[in-house]
Formats: C-alpha cells, structure tokens, sequence
C-alpha cells in the first residue's frame, strides 16, 4: 500500500511544510515515507512543490508520474500538476487563488477557499495546515490526530504559540470537506 | 694560564639544519634563505613544535634541509594545507617556504585568503623574478624587459602585464600581522632579513595574525649570470621594483626585542 | 535511538559530527549546500573546526593538511566543485592519508544544473584525479544508508589509509526520510604513526606525496594496489532484491537504483520474473556477482543518470554472455518508474541479441520517444 501526494503553491505559502508535517505524522505511525522538494533558485520566490510518499513497506522511487493526490494551492500549480494526477485519485484546490473550474471529472475534487477560511481564523499563514485538513479528510491516509501530534513534535519553537490555531486550522479544513459532503448528499 | 686562548664558538650548524649537501645550483640564495629559518627556529626553540609546508618550486625538498616536521603541498596551495594544520593543531607553529611562481601566480587565491582570514601562518615568499625549477620561464614577479625562457625577448608589459608587489598588496589586508620585504644580497641585509624571520614567527607565536617575509633571492643559472654578478642584479635591477620595506608591522610587536 | 525525519544532506553531516569529526572544510555548492550549513553551525558549539574555504581547491588542500595530523576530516561538495578538488584528491592518495569526501552529483557537464544526476560516476569511480590509485566510493540511495556509509566511509578511510568518497545525487540530499542517527562518539586523538604533530620525543616525520625516483613511485604505485586488493576482498557490498527466481536483472546504484525498485515491483506484480542488484559500493564494483549472475538470468537492464558510466563496467563484468540494455536519463532528469517497467517489459518480451550495443539501441529508442 502506497499513497503518493503532490503539494504545490507558491513560495512562502508553506508548501514544503505542509509536505513535512505529514511526513512527520506518517513517521510516528510506524509508516514509512518519503519527502522531497523541488529546489534551488525555482522555489525563491517562485512556485514551490513537494512529493510525499507514504507506504507501509520500503520505497522505491521518491518521485511519481501519476501522484495519488494533488494539493493546489494556487492556479499554476493545478495547471502544472492536474493532468498528472491518477484515475480516481483525489484533488484538493485552493479556490482562494484558483478561479478556473477542474478540468478533470474521473477525479475526487475538493474545492475549498483555503485563504478565506485561514483567515477567519484571524491567521492566513494557516492556509496551507486548512488545506491538509482537507486533504486528510478526503483521502484518510492518516488519522487528524496523528498530524496534531507531528505539529506538537515540529513546529518549530517560535511558532509553538500558534499551535491552537494550527489544530483549529486542520479541522476547519476537514470540516468543511464533511459538510461539503452531506451538501451533496442532500 | 694556559698556552691557549679561551675558545669561543661564534659560528656553527643549527641543529635544526641537516648534516646534507642542498641540491641548489651555485650563487643560489635558497640554502642562506634555509638556514636563516633553521637559525630562527633554533633559537625560539622552536623545532619540536613546528611543521613545515614545502612547495612545488626549486625548494621542494626543503624538508631534507630543515630538521622538523614536514608536509609536501600541490603546487600553489601550501596556505590552505597549513590553514588546515593550524586549524586542527593552534599551538603548533606552520610555516610555507614558497616561491614566486607557486605563491604569487598559481598560489595567489590562496595566499590572498590565508591573509585576509589573519591565518596564523608564516609565510617565507622566495622571489627570484622567474621560475627556477622548470628552467627560468616568466613568472609574474619577471621584470619588464627581463629575457627568461618564455619571455625570449624580454617580458612586454603590454603582452604579459606588470610585475606583481605580493607584499604590498597582503599588507592591505586587515588580517596580515607582519608583512615586509628583505633581500639576500649581501650581508648586512641577510641579517635584517633573519630578523624579519624572527618577526614573523614571533608574529604567529603571539597570535597576531597572518606572516610574510618576501625574500629576494637569486637564480644565478636561469639568469645567465655568475653568483657575483646575480647579486649585483638583484641590487641593480630588483631593488628599484621591489623597495625593502616593513610593509605591515602589527602594533603589538614594537615590544618584541630580536 | 529513535527515528528521526532527516534530509540526506543533514544526515550525512550530523552522522559525520557523530564518528568523531575534527574538522570540516568547504565551499558553497548546490545541491549540497545544506552540508556546509550544518557543520557551520554544530563544529563551532562543539569546540571543533569549521571554515569556509576561499575555493573547492582550497578546501581540498586544507583537508589534506588536516588530514596530515591525524584528525578525522571530511569535505563536501556538488560535481563541478569536485573536478576542482581532484587534485588535492590525488595529492592525499600519494601521501597515503584517510580523507572522507562526498560528492551529492547534479546535471552536467559544464555548469549544467543543480538537478540530480550521476554523471560523476566515471570522475570519481574511474578518475579521482590523475596518477594510479582508486577511492573507495559509497553508493547509499537512502538517507538511512547515506547516516550507515558515512559512518563507514570514516573507518574504511582510517582501515586503508584511503580517499573514501560517498556519492550521492542532489535528489537523496535533498530528500527526507525517516532516519536513525549513531549517539555521540567522542573526538579520539588518535596517535597515528604517520602523523605530522611536531616532532617531540620522537623522529621526525614527513608526509609527501613526491617520489622524485621512478622506482620508487612504482613500489608505492604497487603498494596503493595491494592495498586495493584487500579492499575488493573485503569491502564489497552490494543489496539485493527479488533475486531468488529471478530471470531477468536490473542494475542501478543510488537513486537509480531506488527507482528501479519501484518498477522491479510493478514488474513482479505482472508476473515478470526479475530482480535487482543495487551496488552500495561502486568501488570496489561487484564484477564477480555480475558475472555469476549471468548463470542465473538471460538478460540484463542497466539503469543510471548518465550515459552509461557504470554500463561500461557491467559489460566488462558480463563478457557477452547474456543480452544487456541499457536506458538513462542525462543532464540533471531523474527517470520514473514507469519508464523503467516499459524496459523491463521489453527486454522480457523482445529479447535482444548479446552483441547489440545497448548505449546505441538506448539512443534510437529516446530519438523514437522524442519525435
């Protein structure tokens, strides 16, 4: 069992910790994963994106063609990455940023105004934690819990005094993916 | 009384120098250059705590000459190589004994930098104004005009640029301590010279940052000349492009008397 | 210990801080500049030598110095910044000192890119500078593996009195993955009997390099490959998976390796029956397994990031005895998955002939691919 997520943004939107803060939650679950950025002079400033790989067993290739799951925190990204993403898998778009509608209907969109809901949280630095919380609702490769115990473990010390508003983050996040849900439903 | 005189001994071997025979040409300044370090590390006591850095040069084999400790260096980085000695072994004293063609043309990033860090080194800088070792070909201290093996007809500045004045250019560097210019042709300026030596190695004991004595010296054989006469070139013809001066001279040493 | 999540590059130098490193000396490259900033933090709070160099050949030289002492002393840096320091790489070979080195490999030649490649197979494995000698050199392809070698690298430094170099690519440097480092070790001052400290007490020493007389260059050039002998007797390694049944093999070291991991499973869930040799050590090169794997399989597929480096090495190993292909990505592109289960599909269905020059077939099938 393997679950492969793209994150991509821009740089400065907490792209590459987004990534880092599942890696962290997928290794205090015994699982084994892989974290790799794009880097260098593309990321300063420009877009940012990071691999994920979760898998229970070793892993192969820290790179995919097809990834699983894609989170889109701005336009460029969901152009870049929206094609590549596998039959089924899951897609989470920031529609703060992104205007344009999904092209692709073989897949499991979120749409979600990431930004907004960041900042009725008062922070908008929490737009990246928002969006992995609706990521993890989506596609339950980790439990909520286990990404509340990485933010405890990693947030780096400066910022341990945003962690309540991380958690809320999170669940917001999820949250809106459930009512989403039973939107649909009804 | 005795018949006898008392015997007084005025002049000997150091101990730091070896009982060998130096693979220099004759009329060549590099054995008196050897000895003065080997006199200077004598009597600061200083040969059970001192590791020599050879270069590529004439001077390569220095080490079977100079009683100590001794690493070889790639031609040009004999500054980094003591960099990393005394980084790892601060209360050893390092010294390089490097020509012009290894300090100042090949060597020069390293030199400059070992300068500008204030390195704890002692540099002894050999300028002969060519290179020695690979047969007399321009090096970047030849003079305007001087014939050498790659310069046949005389270096031409507007071809191959001007001679460089190593000294006066470290000396601008904050982190050089002692930063002069001696000469070997005769003896009066042979023992300013050793007292140059002394300087720069009292220099490094005291920390006070980055040593060099630039020495110039002759290549009887590369220059054509006998050793007399390649004296008198160096006096004649060096002495008004490389002016002997005490280019640099850290406050600190005005205590220090040698 | 318990794990951590740790970048490759990170890891390495932490791990190296832990072997009891004395001194660090480098130079800024990507994408292995993370090495640096790690040791520019943690050598100074531990009371040991950090400094910046001027150049990758001042680096290397300063290194050599350290090196001369006795201490334990490492330098880093990215492929160009390597061909800088091969002179101070063969100077430190010559004069029969430890030196660790890692090399995380980017796309060339020239300036080339920051993105990962392995092209510096041939520069490090078969170069290392000018003059006859061969580094031991370390292939990890995982940051667990990168922490494990280049606590290695350090013991098989000091065991041969060698150039051990860990070769990565900008793509495991820059990873992370869950990783556990080595506890402290304590510096030991060792008190080598080759090591210039100042000679008190004892005979004087000289560390050079230079051996004016012929004949007495070629009895250190003779000693340098007896030397080399013991290691290839006793430091080959090498890992393997799905070896057992397996008809067809695949070769690829580091993150090539990795990645044709991911295609030898896709391919054994297709029922192909085929396996993977992943060389840890790319010197000494896993010739004789190779070759007796030729017994086992009827074809072989060499995967890298370059033109066939290590191809050149398993052709020499394989002798024509069963069909090689070859596929590569150059120039800083990382291959996926996919690209290599095509291959492997093809060479279990459209066997080729043992004479065919795989680097040429390779060329025509990515000339086919591009148009």
């Amino acid at each position: 069992m393997q679950t492969e997520i793209v994150i991509a943004g821009f740089g400065g939107q907490g792209v590459l910790f987004a990534g880092q803060v599942l890696a962290y939650a997928a290794m205090d679950n015994g699982k084994e994963v892989t974290w790799i950025p794009s880097y260098g002079p593309e990321i300063r400033g420009g877009t940012a994106n990071c691999t994920v790989i979760i898998a229970d067993e070793e892993i192969g290739s820290p790179m995919v063609r097809h990834p699983q799951a894609l989170v889109a925190m701005n336009l460029p990204s969901l152009d870049k990455y929206e094609s590549a993403v596998i039959e089924n898998g899951t897609l989470i778009v920031n529609t703060s940023l992104i205007e344009r509608p999904v092209q692709r209907d073989d897949l499991h969109s979120v749409l979600i105004p990431a930004n907004e809901i960041a900042e009725s949280l008062g922070d908008k630095r929490m737009t990246n934690i928002v969006m992995v919380g609706a990521l993890l609702a989506q596609e339950p490769i980790l439990p909520i819990e286990a990404i509340e115990a990485a933010l405890q473990d990693h947030l780096p010390q400066r910022h341990k005094k945003l962690l309540p508003l991380n958690y809320q983050a999170l669940r917001e996040g999820a949250e809106f993916v459930r009512k989403e849900r039973i939107g649909q439903k009804t | 009384m005795g018949l006898n005189p008392p015997v007084e001994t005025v002049y000997k071997r150091p101990e730091t120098f070896t009982q060998t025979t130096t693979h220099y040409c004759p009329g060549c300044t590099h054995g008196v250059a050897h000895r003065l370090v080997a006199e200077v590390m004598e009597e600061m006591n200083l040969q059970e705590k001192t590791i020599g850095v050879a270069s590529v040069g004439c001077s390569v084999f220095i080490y079977n000459y100079i009683d100590c400790d001794f690493v070889e260096a790639a031609h040009g980085r004999a500054p980094a190589m003591a960099t990393g000695i005394k980084r790892v072994l601060p209360d050893r004293i390092v010294f390089t004994y490097q020509g012009d063609g290894d300090l100042a043309s090949i060597g020069m990033a390293e030199i400059v930098h070992a300068a500008a860090r204030g390195e704890n080194i002692t540099a002894i800088f050999i300028n002969n104004a060519n290179y020695g070792m690979t047969g007399g070909q321009m090096a970047p201290t030849t003079l305007p005009g001087q014939k050498t093996t790659s310069s046949p007809t005389g270096r031409d500045v507007e071809q191959t640029g001007f001679p460089i004045r190593t000294a006066e250019m470290l000396a601008t560097l904050d982190g050089a301590g002692y930063i002069v210019r001696r000469s070997l042709h005769d003896p009066k300026n042979i023992r300013k010279a050793k007292k140059s030596i002394r300087l720069a190695f009292e220099t490094q004991q005291r920390g006070l940052g980055f040593s060099m004595v630039e020495l110039l010296s002759t290549c009887p054989t590369n220059w054509g000349l006998n050793p007399i006469e390649a004296l008198q070139w160096i006096e004649e013809r060096m002495l008004p492009v490389y002016p002997l001066e005490d280019f640099k001279v850290s406050p600190s040493l005005s205590q220090v008397r040698v | 210990m318990a794990k951590e999540l740790l970048k490759g590059n990170e890891a390495i130098a932490e791990a190296a801080i832990r072997s009891g490193l004395e001194a660090y000396f480098g130079y800024p490259i990507t994408p292995q500049t993370e090495i640096l900033e790690w040791f520019s933090r943690r050598m100074p709070e531990l009371g040991r030598t950090f400094l910046q160099a001027e150049s990758e050949l001042a680096a290397i030289n300063m290194v050599y110095g350290a090196a001369c002492t006795g201490a334990r002393v490492m330098t880093s840096s990215s492929s160009p910044g390597i061909s800088l320091m091969m002179e101070g790489i063969s100077y430190i070979a010559g004069t029969e000192i430890p030196v660790v080195l890692v090399d995380v490999m980017r796309g060339g030649p020239g300036l080339g890119n920051i993105a990962p490649a392995q092209g510096d197979y041939n520069q490090i494995v078969h170069g290392g500078g000018h003059g006859d000698f061969r580094p031991i050199v370390l292939a990890p392809a995982s940051v667990q593996e990168s922490i494990d070698l280049t606590i290695e690298a350090f013991e098989l430094a000091d065991k041969y009195r060698a150039v051990v170099v860990v070769l990565i690519d900008g793509c495991i440097g820059q990873m992370m993955e869950p990783a556990e480092l080595p506890p402290m070790q304590p510096i030991q001052k060792r008190n080598q009997e080759w090591a210039v400290t100042g000679a008190k007490d004892r005979e004087r020493r000289i560390l050079s390099s230079i051996y004016i007389d012929p004949e007495d260059e070629e009895v250190i050039n003779f000693r340098l490959l007896e030397r080399w002998n013991e290691i290839e007797a006793n430091e080959l390694r090498y890992k393997e998976y799905f070896m057992e049944d397996a008809e067809l093999v695949v070769i690829g070291f580091g993150t090539a390796g990795r990645v044709a991991l991911s295609a030898v499973r896709a391919a054994r869930s297709e029922g192909i029956p085929v396996g993977l040799l992943r060389p840890i050590t790319v010197s000494p090169f896993p010739y004789a397994r190779i070759k007796k794997l030729t017994e086992l399989a009827c074809g072989m597929l060499v995967v890298e990031m370059n033109s066939g480096q290590m191809l050149q090495d398993v052709l020499a190993a394989v002798g024509g005895k069963i069909p090689i292909e070859f596929y590569g990505r150059m120039g800083g592109v990382v291959p996926l998955p996919d690209e290599i289960l095509a291959e492997i599909r093809r060479l279990c269905y459209e066997p080729v002939a043992p004479s065919a020059d795989p680097r040429k077939s390779w060329m025509k099938r990515m000339d086919i691919a591009k148009n």
